[in-house]
């Protein structure tokens, strides 16, 4: 084992301490809407993302087309691009392809934040030992939440529904306390997506859209207002 | 394949090809400040228009969601952690739905 990839290891450690709880939640709430245990696992394994495979896992469970799954999917994970743009300037120059396609696929908002804080240039072996950790504690935590679900008591796993919602706004409160901004575009995006939700006509729009529409014309607002930018 | 598989397997691409493309390809950066900055509000605008109104409809009563939100929101402004904002929900809900 080469003194990089401990170095990465070790990095990622916090990462997947801090994974296992909201993947186990994660297991949970796709098991208790219906998601099978192995799929449960499997959406975790394939994705390795949090809000993006939340959202997606909801499509699913609402039953939805396709084409909303995969644009709401990957208007979620469009953060992703401005991460792996911003890493492809810290990697070695000459790293290959292969290896560049591999550590691609870890490339989360916490392994980015710890590898754009590296200060050396960062190796192939370095970015591997810094996501398996993470990878590990996101697969686990998700199977031992699939599992739990599938024993709870059924009153439990209806006041589960909530758990979702609760996730998001306790990923969306702390920094919109703190960033006008952050706290202007949540709240055109709520605004928007109850006018689609609640107005006769426009509600025959199907969720996935409506969250598509709601989320472009609120980033647009906010980029125009505030075109500082904002971390989550 | 059955819905739900092939639907995963379509995120599973999606999530990926946002992650990869620029890696592999691009070497300049982004110079759009408008571009970046709207990229910035993106996981914003999402949550926001995921949770609201949605999470009225998450529960068997829209009393007991009210009181499952209005807990998260009350945590969260304290900066519980995730798993502490949605246990807490899911109890209040629980609770809530007994009493109903």
């Amino acid at each position: 084992m080469n003194s990089d990839f401990s170095r990465g290891f070790k990095a990622g450690i916090p990462i997947a301490l801090g994974y296992f709880p909201v993947s186990f939640t994660f297991g949970l709430i796709a098991v208790n809407g219906g998601i099978p245990v192995w799929l449960t696992i499997f959406i975790s394994f394939s994705n390795l993302t949090s809000a993006g495979q939340f959202a997606g896992t909801n499509l699913i469970i609402a039953n939805v087309p396709f084409i909303e799954i995969a644009l709401t999917t990957f208007v979620i994970n469009i953060r992703y691009m401005l991460m792996s743009l911003s890493l492809s300037q810290k990697i070695k120059a000459n790293m290959p392809m292969l290896h560049r396609c591999i550590i691609a696929f870890g490339i989360t908002d916490e392994t980015f934040a710890v590898a754009s804080l590296e200060k050396k240039e960062l190796t192939f072996s370095y970015m591997i030992g810094l996501i398996v950790g993470p990878f590990a504690g996101w697969v686990l935590g998700t199977a031992t939440g699939a599992m739990v679900c599938s024993v709870l008591p059924e009153q439990v796993q209806s006041a589960m529904g909530i758990a979702l919602y609760a996730m998001f706004i306790a990923l969306v409160i702390p920094p919109s306390k703190k960033s006008k901004a952050a706290l202007t575009v949540t709240s055109i995006g709520i605004v928007i997506s109850s006018i689609f939700k609640w107005t006769p006509y426009i509600n025959q729009i199907s969720d996935g859209f409506r969250i598509i529409i709601a989320t472009i014309v609120a980033s647009t607002i906010g980029a125009l207002l505030f075109p500082k930018g904002e971390e989550l | 394949m059955s819905y739900a598989f092939t639907a995963v397997i379509i995120m599973a691409i999606v999530t990926y090809i946002p992650r990869v493309l620029p890696i592999a390809i691009f070497r300049k950066k982004i110079k759009s400040k408008f571009v970046l900055s709207f990229l910035s509000y993106v996981p914003f605008a999402v949550l926001g228009a995921m949770t609201f109104p949605d999470i009225l409809y998450s529960t068997n009563h829209m009393y007991s969601a009210v009181a499952g939100m209005i807990t998260a929101l009350l945590l969260s402004y304290f900066e519980k952690g995730l798993m502490t904002v949605a246990l807490c929900s899911i109890i209040v809900v629980y609770l809530c739905e007994i009493v109903i």
